[in-house]
């Protein structure tokens, strides 16, 4: 496919517009406890019942770092193909709020434990790879609730002292839809490794957004713009497109873009500034004292290499390979692990290329429609296994197959049973087929004439007749076969 | 019996495992000897009935075994004592009582003590004359209208007035030592890491360390004893089995090597303090140590150094204290800002604020290399020194103090003059390594000065012991006349 003709693009009336977007995520680590303390991070308890006294700030309170977070993010370093630094520093990013304790961030500025990786990108256009600057460990804040009473703020701080990835991309990506490629590879990345959760409707995956403008074929990057927060990919894509087209339509009038922080208004769909780089904080960053420089052990690096799960890339590979898949088909099975699990389950027992078909037409059409995951699916693999070998086991028709889908995908069940129940047990005795046959033939002797004499399209009401008398259940080869053979 | 506050700790744990007197008695004596010092001003919260109650309970059970077995110990108001109110000398935390005990506490009433108050102390510990403390100075008990030192000013008082049998202090730049030397007492900083920050008020993370506070170097190995070890939840501590500094306590010194740094021989240095200083000396040679002239050639940038680490650090760790959570919040502002600003103006003393300001200033960007960045740097060459001298030396002598304890007031608006107070103890914050300072003579108006023993990383028993020895030959005796009871 030509790149140039898909290439994103925003038309100004002085020429076509090229937009470099660099991302900031922020990945929750899957972890029980705190990144400094022993606080538990369950989501959606109640306020301020998961908060210790170093959460809080107590004084003469002490961070001590949890190893299972170091260690998430190692995995984590190593699944984006990123130098691991056996040599980090926690850092203190000093700011006030009310819903920041210390008073500080606990964060690492120079010495980020995670350095340059890249991850790849399947695009309609082919793969892109997009480079990865550094990955780094920090503290989430609490949250600030300012819509509860008319004169006071509350704080909230169980999600205080929660352990964050930052993953800070370089400016490779060129369109909203990358923007939206490169956050699901990501998450289905750090999915596969367990160690983020990627749920962006509980805020375990966040991201700031950094966008800028330059004329098509500039090489020099524009200044960015740096949306701050965002919780969805649809709302990242709306960003973008909003702030690019906001920033093309200054430039074009003449307007240097300044360089901001700014947020993204859902309700209003407009980003709109936060604070300039005048009034940017000065983070004061400087090592945390209460803590030691980071030293990675190489065995500890090394045995967590050596335990990693086959990540989506390797996957899709042994995919293609393995079961002759398409590109396209590899990519939608093993976006989630638990779809690309559920799939080899189902082909242990059923065929590939059936299988294939089922999963990813109406299997994940009820999945959409339900808004469910594959795990909640109420048709597990084996059953969806037993129903697709039905089908090519000549049990019953594909027709069939729709019918006891439709019951499956509200109450589960084993699919050999449901078809029992339902009568819908194929016909497959030649005989009794035959039987049926000549009967609707004697019905509809003038249809037989007119065939006879050339109308071959009645063939097909012939067959129709005989599906419907069956009430569906013959076999329609046989059907095919024994109609050919009498109207000959 | 004669006045049993009179006595060395490790008097009155021999006494009360002899069973020759109970601890309910002992409590009850400091508890009269503070009702009756209150002009000195050394505590801010005072535990009498938690004391006389855990005196009963031990006397009822008695554990002999334990380090400090039914010792009522009166500790520096920065340790975070479980119900006790804990201020730091601040107005910001005058009414915060923990719910938690600081670590280094927790071990002292795990060896059998218990609290009998809170000492006062500079605010933060920012102080060198316990005179920016919000509940007001302390005085020294040696003399009327003199600072006791700081920032651990309240320790000192109470330890040298008999209002506890020992003490505990922190010292980031000399808290520990400096109001030592101005008493007339024993105080040693260890290691950094050997005691855990745990619970304790944080100044400046890494120079804090605690440390005891004692009459005698016998008293200050027990204390060092009971109050060291690894705690997990300190990532700085040190993860090293528990020395017996008291059962290892020896005066033969011979064949110790003692360097002399030529660099804390300052300009305008009272003579007093050369000859205390040449006493020192002549004591260890006299007892069989070798006396080495070393040189520690960063030492003229070590108050600089540590007059930007340490605010650097503060400016941060103080930040916790904005009105939102506990503590002081000013009643005056009508958002978010202007409530921290009212509370922090307003709950804060000017001390606190001039460090906190200079930190904020050597942290920003643009100053950050020049500043923090480079005090850090000269902070190590200031360490190297060190290593570099422990080549050849087992410790090295210094005076405490360029002078000994001054009027209140005398240096209160002069805070260069303030600073230099700390110039023999900063170094060895600087280099995490331990220090004792010991009584060793007095001036001419009787006023005690102090000999610094600084050693090697967990050198802690070759300090005690040289000191030791300086203690045994020194003939210093202190000479209190209780004027404030009068």
């Amino acid at each position: 496919m030509n790149n140039e003709k898909s290439k994103y693009l925003i038309e100004g009336s002085q020429g076509k517009w090229e937009v470099v977007i660099g991302l900031e995520v922020h990945a929750q680590v899957t972890s029980k406890s705190k990144l400094f303390s022993g606080s538990s991070t369950t989501f959606g308890a109640d306020p301020n019942t998961q908060v210790s006294l170093v959460d809080s700030a107590f004084p003469g309170m002490l961070p001590v770092i949890n190893k299972h977070c170091v260690e998430q993010a190692v995995k984590t370093g190593l699944g984006i193909n990123a130098q691991i630094n056996s040599y980090s520093v926690f850092d203190r990013k000093n700011y006030f709020y009310a819903d920041l304790p210390q008073g500080y961030q606990i964060s690492q500025f120079k010495n980020p434990i995670v350095g340059e990786g890249e991850i790849t990108l399947d695009l309609k256009t082919g793969t892109k790879k997009i480079g990865i600057e550094r990955l780094h460990l920090e503290q989430d804040a609490g949250k600030s609730i300012h819509d509860l009473d008319p004169s006071n703020t509350f704080v909230d701080l169980n999600r205080s002292g929660i352990a964050l990835m930052e993953i800070v991309s370089k400016p490779d990506l060129r369109s909203p839809d990358e923007v939206s490629a490169y956050v699901k590879k990501l998450r289905s990345i750090m999915r596969y490794l367990e160690t983020c959760d990627g749920n962006m409707q509980e805020g375990s995956l966040r991201a700031d957004v950094n966008v800028s403008v330059r004329k098509e074929g500039d090489q020099k990057l524009g200044t960015r713009c740096e949306i701050k927060n965002v919780n969805s990919i649809k709302y990242m894509q709306m960003a973008i497109e909003h702030e690019s087209k906001r920033q093309v339509e200054l430039l074009e009038s003449g307007v240097s873009i300044v360089q901001e922080t700014r947020l993204f208004d859902t309700k209003k769909n407009e980003t709109r500034s936060m604070r300039s780089k005048e009034d940017a904080h000065d983070y004061r960053y400087f090592p945390d004292p209460d803590l030691l420089p980071l030293i990675l052990d190489k065995d500890l690096i090394e045995k967590i290499k050596k335990n990693l799960p086959e990540l989506p890339d390797q996957k899709k590979e042994r995919f293609i390979k393995n079961y002759s898949l398409s590109s396209y088909e590899a990519n939608v099975l093993v976006s989630e692990k638990e779809v690309a699990a559920y799939f080899e389950e189902v082909i242990k027992i059923a065929d590939k290329k059936l299988s294939i078909n089922w999963i990813i037409g109406d299997l994940f059409a009820s999945l959409n429609e339900k808004n469910i995951s594959i795990s909640e699916s109420p048709i597990k693999a084996k059953q969806m296994a037993s129903l697709i070998s039905s089908i090519s086991s000549g049990l019953i028709s594909g027709r069939a197959a729709k019918e006891v889908f439709e019951v499956m995908k509200e109450s589960g069940g084993d699919p050999v049973k449901i078809i029992e129940e339902k009568g819908l047990k194929q016909k497959s005795d030649p005989k009794e087929l035959e039987n049926l046959i000549n009967k609707i033939l004697e019905e509809n002797k003038d249809k037989v004439q007119q065939y006879k004499s050339g109308k071959d399209k009645l063939f097909g009401f012939f067959v129709g007749q005989v599906m419907k008398v069956s009430g569906g259940t013959a076999n329609p080869q046989l059907v095919n076969d024994i109609l050919k053979n009498k109207l000959k | 019996m004669s006045d049993i506050t009179n006595n060395s700790l490790t008097e009155i744990v021999e006494l009360i495992k002899k069973k020759e007197i109970k601890s309910e008695e002992v409590t009850t004596a400091y508890i009269n000897n503070i009702k009756k010092g209150k002009k000195l001003n050394s505590f801010i919260s005072e535990s009498f009935d938690i004391a006389l109650k855990k005196s009963q309970i031990f006397d009822a059970n008695p554990n002999f075994d334990s380090l400090l077995p039914g010792i009522p110990l009166a500790v520096k108001d920065l340790f975070c004592t479980n119900g006790v109110r804990t201020t730091a000398g601040s107005k910001m935390l005058e009414n915060f009582v923990p719910n938690y005990e600081s670590t280094v506490t927790a071990n002292l009433w795990s060896e059998g003590a218990f609290l009998l108050g809170k000492l006062n102390c500079d605010e933060y510990a920012m102080g060198s004359s316990n005179e920016t403390s919000f509940f007001g100075n302390v005085m020294n008990p040696v003399k009327e209208n003199t600072v006791p030192g700081g920032s651990s000013g309240g320790s000192a008082s109470a330890l040298a007035a008999n209002m506890t049998p020992a003490t505990i202090g922190t010292d980031t730049g000399g808290s520990i030592r400096q109001p030592a030397s101005f008493t007339g007492t024993v105080g040693l900083k260890p290691t950094y890491g050997l005691c855990s920050r745990w619970g304790i008020v944080a100044f400046a993370s890494s120079l804090d360390q605690a440390g005891p506070m004692a009459k005698t170097v016998s008293d200050c190995a027990l204390m060092l004893e009971a109050m060291s070890g690894f705690d997990p939840k300190d990532s700085t501590s040190i993860n090293r089995k528990k020395e017996n500094y008291s059962k290892k306590l020896t005066k033969n010194i011979k064949g110790l090597k003692i360097g002399i740094p030529k660099e804390y021989r300052v300009e305008g240095m009272p003579n007093e303090i050369e000859e205390i200083w040449e006493k020192g000396k002549k004591i260890l040679k006299e007892e069989g140590a070798e006396i080495i002239d070393i040189s520690l050639p960063h030492t003229e940038y070590a108050l600089p150094t540590y007059y930007i680490v340490a605010p650097a650090e503060a400016s941060s760790n103080l930040a916790r204290y904005d009105g939102v959570k506990y503590g002081f919040r000013s009643s005056n502002g009508s958002n978010l800002i202007e409530m921290y600003e009212n509370t922090r103006s307003e709950g804060f003393g000017d001390e606190v604020k001039r460090r906190i300001l200079i930190g904020t200033y050597v942290l920003s960007s643009g100053y950050y290399d020049a500043y923090y960045l480079k005090a850090q740097k000269v902070r190590q060459l200031i360490k190297n020194d060190f290593d570099n001298a422990f080549i050849k030396v087992d410790a090295i002598l210094t005076p405490s103090t360029p002078s000994a304890a001054f009027k209140i007031g005398e240096k209160k608006d002069d805070p260069i003059s303030m600073y230099l107070n700390d110039i023999f103890t900063v170094p060895a914050n600087l280099a995490g390594i331990p220090a004792i300072s010991v009584p060793a003579g007095s001036d001419k108006n009787n006023l005690p000065l102090g000999l610094q023993l600084i050693g090697k990383p967990l050198g802690e028993q070759t300090l005690l012991n040289l000191a030791l020895s300086i203690e045994s030959k020194s003939n210093f005796t202190q000479n209190i006349s209780k004027w404030w009871e009068k």
